[in-house]
């Protein structure tokens, strides 16, 4: 166990009583860099290498030099008695769809791998005055839009460190393998279908995705504006709690960055489940899997994942919590279509300020005019998922069939957010506290065995789009392993702004567990990078 | 029945979207537009009564919880040189574009 293997609050701990110096955290987190990851992300990777296969590869690039001024100031602080704050010394990666000043902030796209950002993203910007060493930027889908991030334009894409032949999920698949192999104790990733928790479950580490306003958007390259939400992604219940009581809270600069107050949510985490109603779904272990015609099937889901709840489930009932079964979620199967309009009609909007005119790529070939600039210099940087959302938008947005998909969408989004609104009224018939459900209809699947077909990779986040749709917060948390030795992740979603309660829930089921074999695995990337 | 999106619907998309493509992405898009179409035409069947209202955000925007508009108020950039650095093309603070396609009006 190297001292990047701790958690955050571990080494903050160890900090502060001036055992270790940010310098060394930051130092050992580098050695495990070189250790495991291997080349970075590029647009221009040549030939596969050998060794690729037995590397990460989570990073497109590095902040060294900053993560050292920051350690360094960290270490002069704590010599001087100063607070350096509730992030010091503590390593963190940041999903390269966020705005960080001087550095090239890519989306993983090539149409802007040249851009540098004039300005940081408010929850970036708070990770650092909060004292945190930011290690570099991490891969991801092409502008999140995908579930395994094989769609980057900086290839090779990141693997999953528990089977180096698995994707580590998406869209903050990076994120998620980071902080999996301990290049870092935290991560900031964004989720607008599941792309904080699909890749949290696919590489056995937490992930959260906050109520919608929880935290700012401000330097997030958007997506569908409506859904994104930047969250944490950490090795604990704890650590996650750490990490969002400094990114969350109202900001200026966003106007959905909603007034409500930021609780202390480390303190609230140990205070159990007793008490709490927790609901279990008879449409949560139902999933659908679309056939290669594009028809699709309802099958119930793998009994490994099942179980992993159900014994969840059983753990926090004998902790005290109550369990209510057979809660109604009948809107469920339609996150997924309504998702495929809602979020494509926003992605288009957002993605016609990418013109090569006044900032990113510009088609070097010789051009008539403007138009035909605008043409070519999109064709050459976006690659196909990104052309692919915009060409959906504008079918499902165009005049003629607004009404049939637009806005029929928006009002199964209301549909399904009153689901949800049904099952947490404290005066309705379920009063449930949180919904437990598994993350995803699969666990982590082959490199290459989804890829290219958008339907199925869409599927990926049929458990956690609604909660998008209904903006509440959810949270993944690891649940072992299935046969194949591949991390399961199960869900928590609750109510608007209860991220203190869903938290306590998965601190409650992490100690409930910490006995558990399965909680002393280590990654297979350990044991191919020697 | 699910429709299918033609190949002259799908060309005009194209140039709507200010793209151009290869024949070959051209057939593998419109391939998966038309496959995503077979999933979302899910629905078209579900039974949704005229009082149904739309949901932009999920969650509900009281005046509690809603940011005050910001002041209108002109805050200069302190270096607008770092913002046109990322332009491709600039002379003299402004950003260079080629012709710009135009109608003379009689």
């Amino acid at each position: 166990m190297e001292l990047c293997d701790l958690s955050a609050l571990e080494l903050s701990r160890l900090l502060r009583r001036r055992e270790v110096s940010a310098q060394e955290i930051l130092d050992s987190t580098l050695e495990r860099i070189r250790a495991v990851d291997g080349r970075p992300g590029t647009l221009e990777p040549g030939e596969a290498l050998p060794e690729d296969a037995r590397r990460i590869h989570a990073f497109i690039s590095f902040t060294e030099d900053q993560a050292r001024a920051q350690a360094q100031a960290v270490d002069r602080q704590l010599a001087a008695g100063e607070d350096p704050g509730l992030l010091a010394g503590i390593p963190f990666t940041v999903k390269d769809i966020f705005c960080v000043r001087g550095t090239y902030s890519t989306a993983a796209s090539r149409i802007l791998a040249n851009f540098r950002a004039p300005y940081t993203a408010t929850p970036v910007e708070r990770m650092l005055a909060a004292g945190g060493l930011m290690i570099g930027k991490v891969n991801l889908d092409e502008f999140t839009y995908g579930s395994s991030n094989e769609s980057s334009a900086f290839q090779p894409s990141p693997r999953n460190p528990w089977n180096l032949d698995r994707v580590p999920g998406g869209s903050s698949g990076g994120s998620a393998a980071s902080v999996a192999a301990g290049e870092a104790a935290l991560s900031l990733g964004t989720d607008t279908a599941g792309s904080i928790r699909q890749p949290a479950a696919f590489c056995g580490v937490v992930g959260m995705k906050p109520t919608y306003g929880r935290v700012s958007r401000y330097g997030l390259i958007a997506f569908a504006s409506s859904l994104d939400c930047p969250g944490p992604l950490a090795r604990t219940v704890a650590d996650a709690a750490l990490m969002l009581r400094v990114i969350a809270g109202p900001d200026e600069h966003d106007g959905t960055a909603a007034l409500v107050e930021v609780p202390d949510y480390l303190a609230e985490l140990e205070r159990g489940v007793r008490g709490l109603r927790i609901g279990l779904s008879p449409d949560y272990f139902r999933i659908t899997a679309p056939n290669p015609d594009g028809s699709l099937n309802e099958e119930p889901i793998a009994p490994e994942i099942e179980r992993a709840v159900l014994d969840a489930a059983r753990r926090l009932r004998e902790m005290g919590a109550e369990i209510i079964e057979d809660v109604p979620m009948p809107n469920t199967r339609y996150g997924i279509p309504a998702y495929f309009v809602i979020s494509r009609v926003e992605a288009a909007s957002n993605l016609h300020r990418y013109d090569g005119a006044k900032y990113g790529y510009r088609t070097p070939d010789p051009v008539d005019d403007l138009h035909a600039m605008y043409r070519r210099s999109r064709a050459q940087g976006f690659g196909l998922q990104p052309k692919l959302r915009i060409l959906m938008g504008m079918y499902v947005s165009a005049a003629q069939y607004s009404a049939q998909y637009y806005r029929r969408a928006l009002r199964v989004r209301t549909l399904i957010r009153r689901d949800f609104d049904r099952i947490f009224d404290p005066s309705g018939p379920y009063r449930l506290n949180a919904l437990l459900t598994p993350t995803t209809p699969t666990t982590a699947f082959g490199m290459g065995a989804v890829y290219g077909d958008s339907v199925l990779m869409q599927y990926a986040d049929q458990l956690t789009v609604p909660s998008n749709h209904a903006g509440i917060p959810g949270v993944s948390l690891p649940a072992g392993f299935d046969a194949a030795g591949l991390p399961i992740g199960i869900q928590l979603l609750g109510p608007d702004f209860s991220e203190a309660d869903l938290l306590r829930i998965g601190r409650a089921y992490e100690l409930a567990t910490a006995g558990e074999p399965w909680r002393a695995a280590r990654p297979a990337i350990f044991d191919a990078a020697r | 029945m699910t429709e299918t999106i033609p190949p002259d619907v799908f060309a005009h998309l194209v140039g709507l979207a200010a793209l151009e493509l290869s024949a070959a992405e051209a057939e593998y898009l419109r391939q998966q537009l038309n496959n995503q179409l077979k999933a979302i035409h899910e629905l078209a069947a579900i039974p949704l009564d005229e009082t149904v209202p739309v949901t932009s955000h999920g969650v509900p925007y009281t005046p509690e919880i809603s940011p005050p508009p910001r002041a209108d108020e002109w805050r200069p950039y302190p270096n607008p040189e770092e913002i046109l650095e990322q332009a491709p093309l600039v002379d003299d603070g402004y950003v260079v574009v080629p012709e710009i396609p135009h109608t003379d009006l009689e």
